[in-house]
């Protein structure tokens, strides 16, 4: 009787596995959407209220405690057409390439003065200094009114929706909020996050 | 990696057909996968955010004078201080008499409570449709849109909410939110006036004051 030692094979089969994860994959491309790249990180205030913001034709706001504004289109070519009016109204000449660059930063918000030098940067310098600026909007010179009035000309179809962080003082939305008025806008989204609602 | 094995042994027999097992080996494919789950699940993000619609009355038909009085007579108005702090009065102010503002707060006895027991036709009226609701009487389209008649109704009470200048925007939310919560259909975001600061102020003994001279400055600064 002889015996032998069954030579066992470390080969596992990694198929099954593969549908696992390739299944997840799918999961995850269909149902997630890409987090925003956001110049300044902004804790909005809790909610009961779970309406969704809708998926595309949003000019966001955003409101950082100390006041300063920035803002977010999300089709680049409403950007390129908002700049050039923008410049017009301001009498900066935008050349082809910098409305090109502008194009492609997701928020912006540095005053229209100062938007060729922050132009001629690279993108990743541009996310360093963007939070220094801000869009000035106090009663003398309010370009957050500009971009706003050229947003709705350029893009009828805009949902305004404004994120603020909690600790802003309400002076400034005050502010935002009579701009708004100022340009009848009078229905906005402001941004929440949710939490549940409580049993009365 | 497509691993192809050759069965049998090294001799090989005229005619007959090589015989290969075909294995792919699905290693590194589920690594690449799991890489990229990682990338997704960082960079990604599951929820859309959530949003609180609000319409503000416009600017050009907006009378002030004459719709506070409409609404004043009937009207609570939330005062919005420091600190989180929740001030209101009911009807219209009375500038001599101070002690018709109450303090309270954002806790679920505190200014629910109120708000509740001033809307209570309202809520008995959601509640019933709830229930209809429940028991598929009625659809949820249908609940939706009877629930919002229900809340714009008569019945409901009209509140006005006024926010100081020492208060964030955390606060305003807050507000907004219990008029979800209490089923408030009328409700209006209203410029604070220098009487109701003075009031604050008399109340207080707060500083709101300070505010009251920026105010009335600010407004001679307009005229």
């Amino acid at each position: 009787m002889s015996q032998k030692i069954k030579k066992k094979s470390t080969f596992i089969d990694m198929t099954a596995m593969s549908d696992v994860t390739v299944l997840l994959l799918t999961f995850f491309m269909l149902t997630s959407t890409f987090i925003q790249k956001e110049p300044v990180k902004v804790n909005p205030p809790q909610s009961v209220s779970d309406i969704k913001i809708p998926d595309n034709n949003i000019v966001s706001i955003l409101v950082e405690p100390s006041g300063k504004v920035f803002m977010s289109l999300d089709k680049p070519q409403d950007r390129m057409e908002v700049l050039k009016k923008m410049g017009e109204n301001y009498q900066i000449e935008f050349t082809n390439e910098e409305l090109k660059k502008f194009s492609l930063c997701n928020s912006f918000g540095v005053p229209i003065q100062g938007m060729k030098q922050f132009l001629a940067l690279s993108p990743e310098d541009q996310d360093k200094v963007v939070m220094n600026y801000g869009i000035p909007c106090d009663s003398t010179n309010n370009q957050f009114r500009s971009w706003m009035q050229f947003a709705r000309e350029v893009n009828k179809e805009l949902v305004i929706a404004i994120k603020a962080d909690q600790n802003t003082p309400y002076p400034l939305i005050k502010d935002i909020m009579a701009t708004l008025q100022d340009l009848r806008e009078n229905r906005y989204n402001l941004i929440t996050s949710l939490r549940n609602m409580p049993q009365v | 990696m497509a691993e192809i094995e050759q069965n049998g042994s090294g001799e090989r027999k005229k005619g007959k057909q090589k015989k290969f097992s075909i294995r792919v080996d699905f290693t590194p494919m589920v690594d690449m996968n799991m890489l990229l789950i990682t990338f997704f699940m960082l960079c990604t993000s599951m929820s859309k955010p959530q949003t609180m619609e609000i319409s503000m009355p416009r600017k050009d038909l907006l009378n002030e004078q004459e719709q506070n009085k409409v609404k004043a007579s009937k009207a609570m108005t939330i005062l919005l201080g420091k600190e989180g702090k929740v001030y209101y009065y009911m009807g219209e102010p009375d500038y001599e008499n101070p002690d018709m503002i109450q303090e309270t707060d954002f806790s679920p006895n505190g200014l629910r409570a109120i708000l509740l027991g001033r809307n209570q036709i309202v809520m008995q009226k959601i509640r019933e449709l709830k229930q209809k609701k429940a028991n598929l009487e009625i659809t949820n389209d249908e609940y939706m849109t009877e629930a919002a008649e229900v809340r714009k109704g008569k019945d409901s009470p009209v509140v006005l909410i006024k926010a100081t200048d020492f208060s964030n925007y955390k606060n305003l939310i807050d507000v907004l939110d219990e008029m979800q919560i209490c089923n408030i259909g009328r409700y209006a975001i209203m410029d604070i006036t220098p009487g109701d600061l003075r009031l604050l102020q008399d109340k207080t003994h707060a500083g709101y004051a300070d505010d009251l001279k920026e105010v009335i400055e600010y407004r001679e600064l307009k005229q």
